[in-house]
């Protein structure tokens, strides 16, 4: 009897052994391994939220127009444009060589069918407003007018007409963003909510989705009815879903990858000294900030207060030292890349690090503290080694120019963000921003008051009308004084404190072709080639 | 057999719906919602998102509606995969982690019977405080550490087995994981199995076989084995609870989607439905394995069975 069970026990080890042995898949041509940092939480261009799902999409996705791999905007599903009406009304040209991964042709319907669905408020997508300027888009959304209500038209085939309530400059931008993606609307009707299942789903860009395994990666390969698939030089591109930045970095060693989404904090020196040419650093549209709850004392009333905590940061030592990796120092919100645009800085911008701390002491002094009355207020910032190190480097800061020891507190990211939302428990919180697109009205759009992303409460009327201003007007040089403006307001007011501007950070293998750093860090994986060696 | 076998499955009914229960609530008492993120939303679209999955109901609703899905097998949709159902989710990655976990507990059983048995063999010897010795370290010594260290060594320095797991290889991804996951299990189970072991070999009939003249080996093989394997046995409920715990370490390190893994993400996104679902499962799982191994024992010991 033991002897059959300890047969049954070893048949089973020996089934399992085989299985695990069954093919790994055959690399045919030319295969890209690219890191992901995270799951996309979808592919469907409606659905997703993240940049890494966008980074995916992009792939298999294209939208009216699209980036190169410098990062300049270039044709992409439309192949010529016309502004008219004061900037309000876009007419686009598409491609009469565009096509479905089935051999369909991409037609204007299918960006007014995409479109709207974007607004439509069962498809609870999370950039519904993304387009917000387009007619009737807001009253869509909330559910007070019907999706057929928004301001696009498909005049004919080829043409497609998009009508908005307010000139946008940074429209063209936007239009390549996976949201704006067109769908297949016989593909929907054929699959219902399947239409995004690797089999399923129809791409007009240069790659198709062939596989998704949730926790391992996503694979896709060559769009042969790509209108530019013979520039496509690799064939498949498979994101590994490496969730630990020194997993990632490991598979990279091992030539498991070829390129990496980032390199992990701790080991940062170790790569730029092992991997010089490799490593990839360029300016990122994101800014590192500590923001005021401006919702409640010590730092409602107090202006002098928030000032002095600002000016009392050695923002050079932060970058340069503590966090070593080329990132800039930032004096103003706005970080440098976008376009049309000069960011103001603030004030002490030209002090040097000693002069600034005279000032902040006497700013200090002037809120009403000192050595008898220290400040005794909470830092918060979400969980990790990185966040804590500047955290402890300013805490030190702060003690040692103002006198006062600020609490440091750790809390989990959901819960840090539900605090921060609340503002009840909040006082100085670790947060950032990072722009979808290379205008400054990304990055000052969302502190007007009353908007959702307004993460300290700032309420200053003065700043809402600058941006109101700049919103509806048509001319781009007085747009760009309107923005410049409320930027120096914001920076007066001290809302926030700005300490640095991301940089993206990557390792590129040297077999691959073609990459070019760029301020948005997109990279598309058709303008890359593998060399013959892999 | 039968009888007993239906009493333990009906009396898991009001362990598994206090589980979910417990789980449900905890679930949603964690500070932060599913869609709550760094870029907050504008409240027309939360309100959006909201209904689109139920999320605005009165709790005790969202429990009814989550209960009579799971009632009828669906486990409903993943709140942050959105292009997946937590069965899609839990199917795809159960398989693995069960491979996974069946390989480590196969290898923990021959190799920690193996090592525990020679032990008992040859007790108080150097081979025996090695062999000992080599089990407490794979006790101490937490997953984590052993498996980075492993990794750092064999796959990074001497690239003889792969970094991670890559569609794109075959068995030797297997090796370390299997192997991380199989090594405090070794340990326990040798520790057992030579306790164990010792004291069956103390006994009469083990005297008696060996007065009749049959070799050591035989006298373990067809004698001593079974008898000593019964603590093992009985250790075997707790043991699959800890692969399936030390899994999600595991699952972490060598960047396997397993359900470890997911359960761990689906804690950190509050992913409510993948959660629960695999919560639900993993219970569901514990119960009916610890029956298994309940049934196993009345099999191998017929003393137990007559009871």
């Amino acid at each position: 009897m033991k002897n059959r069970i300890l047969l049954a026990v070893i048949a089973l080890l020996a089934v399992l052994t085989i299985s695990a042995c069954a093919d790994a898949p055959r690399d045919e041509g030319q295969t890209l391994h690219r890191g992901l940092p995270s799951e996309p939480e979808s592919l469907d261009p409606h659905k997703g939220r993240t940049t890494q799902a966008a980074e995916v999409q992009r792939d298999i996705g294209e939208g009216l127009l699209s980036y190169n791999a410098t990062g300049e905007l270039v044709a992409g599903a439309a192949q010529s444009w016309e502004v008219t009406d004061e900037g309000k009304t876009y007419t686009f040209y598409l491609r009469p060589e565009a096509r479905w991964s089935n051999g369909d042709p991409v037609i204007a319907d299918h960006f007014v069918s995409s479109l709207r669905r974007l607004v439509t408020p069962e498809t609870a997508a999370f950039y519904a407003q993304f387009l917000e300027d387009l007619v009737n888009a807001d009253d869509i959304v909330a559910g007070r007018k019907a999706p057929g209500t928004l301001g696009v038209e498909a005049v004919n085939d080829l043409t497609l007409r998009l009508f908005l309530d307010e000139p946008v400059p940074y429209l063209l931008n936007l239009l390549t963003h996976p949201s704006t993606f067109p769908i297949h609307p016989g593909s929907m009707e054929q699959h219902g909510e399947d239409f995004v299942r690797p089999g399923n789903m129809l791409s007009n860009g240069a790659y198709v989705l062939e596989e998704w395994v949730p926790g391992l990666n996503i694979v896709v390969r060559r769009n042969e009815h790509y209108w530019n698939n013979a520039e496509t030089s690799i064939d498949r591109v498979i994101y590994h879903v490496l969730v630990q930045p020194m997993a990632e970095l490991n598979r990279y060693r091992a030539g498991e990858l070829h390129i990496t989404s980032n390199v992990p904090a701790d080991a940062f020196q170790t790569v730029k000294e092992q991997y010089p040419d490799d490593l990839k650093l360029a300016q990122n549209l994101g800014v590192y900030y500590y923001g005021f709850n401006l919702t409640k004392p010590p730092f409602r009333d107090s202006p002098e207060l928030r000032k002095a905590l600002s000016m009392a940061i050695d923002r050079d030592m932060l970058t340069g030292k503590i966090i070593g990796r080329g990132e800039k120092p930032a004096y103003s919100w706005v970080p440098p890349g976008v376009t049309n645009y000069k960011p103001t800085v603030m004030s002490f911008a030209s002090l040097t690090q000693e002069e600034r701390n005279i000032v902040a002491r006497r700013l200090y002094a002037e809120a009403g503290y000192g050595p008898d009355n220290p400040l005794e207020v909470q830092l918060r910032y979400n969980t990790s080694d990185f966040h804590r190190r500047i955290a402890v480097a300013i805490q030190a800061m702060w003690r040692d120019v103002l006198g006062f020891e600020v609490t440091l507190i750790n809390e989990e990211a959901q819960v840090l963000i539900a605090n921060i939302r609340e503002r009840e428990v909040t006082q100085i919180f670790r947060l950032s921003w990072i722009g979808d697109y290379p205008d400054a009205h990304t990055f000052l759009s969302i502190l007007q008051s009353g908007v959702s992303t307004n993460t300290p409460g700032y309420a200053n009327p003065e700043y809402d009308s600058l941006i109101e201003r700049a919103a509806s007007q048509p001319d781009l040089d007085r747009r760009r004084l309107y923005l410049e403006e409320a930027e120096r307001v914001l920076l007066a007011d001290h809302a926030v404190i700005p300490l640095y501007f991301y940089v993206s950070e990557r390792l590129v293998s040297p077999a691959v072709g073609g990459w070019g750093d760029n301020v948005l860090d997109y990279h598309y994986s058709q303008h890359l080639s593998l060399s013959a060696d892999e | 057999m039968l009888r007993y076998t239906l009493l333990r499955l009906l009396g898991a009914i009001p362990t598994l719906l206090l589980v979910i229960v417990l789980a449900f609530l905890m679930v949603h008492a964690a500070p932060g919602g599913p869609f709550d993120a760094e870029r907050a939303l504008p409240p027309d679209i939360e309100a959006n998102i909201a209904r689109a999955y139920h999320l605005d109901e009165p709790l005790p609703k969202q429990f009814l509606r989550y209960l009579s899905g799971l009632l009828q097998g669906d486990l409903g949709p993943s709140y942050r995969f959105r292009d997946h159902t937590v069965n899609d989710l839990i199917g795809g990655a159960f398989p693995l982690s069960m491979k996974l976990g069946a390989m480590a507990m196969a290898l923990a059983l021959v190799l920690g019977a193996g090592a525990g048995t020679v032990a008992a063999l040859r007790q108080d010897t150097l081979l025996d405080r090695v062999v000992m010795g080599f089990s407490m370290t794979g006790i101490s010594i937490p997953v984590f550490v052993v498996a980075p260290i492993l990794v750092l060594f064999l796959a990074v320095q001497l690239h003889w087995l792969p970094a991670g797991w890559s569609s794109t290889t075959g068995t030797s991804r297997f090796v370390l994981p299997v192997v991380t996951l199989a090594l405090p299990q070794i340990a326990y189970i040798a520790r057992l199995t030579r306790a164990s072991m010792i004291d069956v070999l103390g006994r009469d009939f083990i005297r008696t076989a060996r007065a009749q003249g049959l070799g050591t080996m035989t006298v373990v093989r067809l004698h001593a084995l079974k008898p000593a394997m019964l603590p093992v046995l009985s250790y075997m409920g707790p043991a699959i609870a800890a692969i399936l715990t030390g899994s999600v370490v595991v699952e972490e390190i060598f960047g396997i989607p397993g359900l470890g893994q997911f359960f761990v993400r689906g804690a950190l996104n509050r992913d409510y439905t993948l959660v629960l679902g695999i919560v639900v499962f993993y219970a569901s799982l514990i119960v009916l394995l610890n029956l298994v191994v309940d049934i196993l024992y009345g099999v191998i010991d017929p003393r137990v069975r007559r009871r």
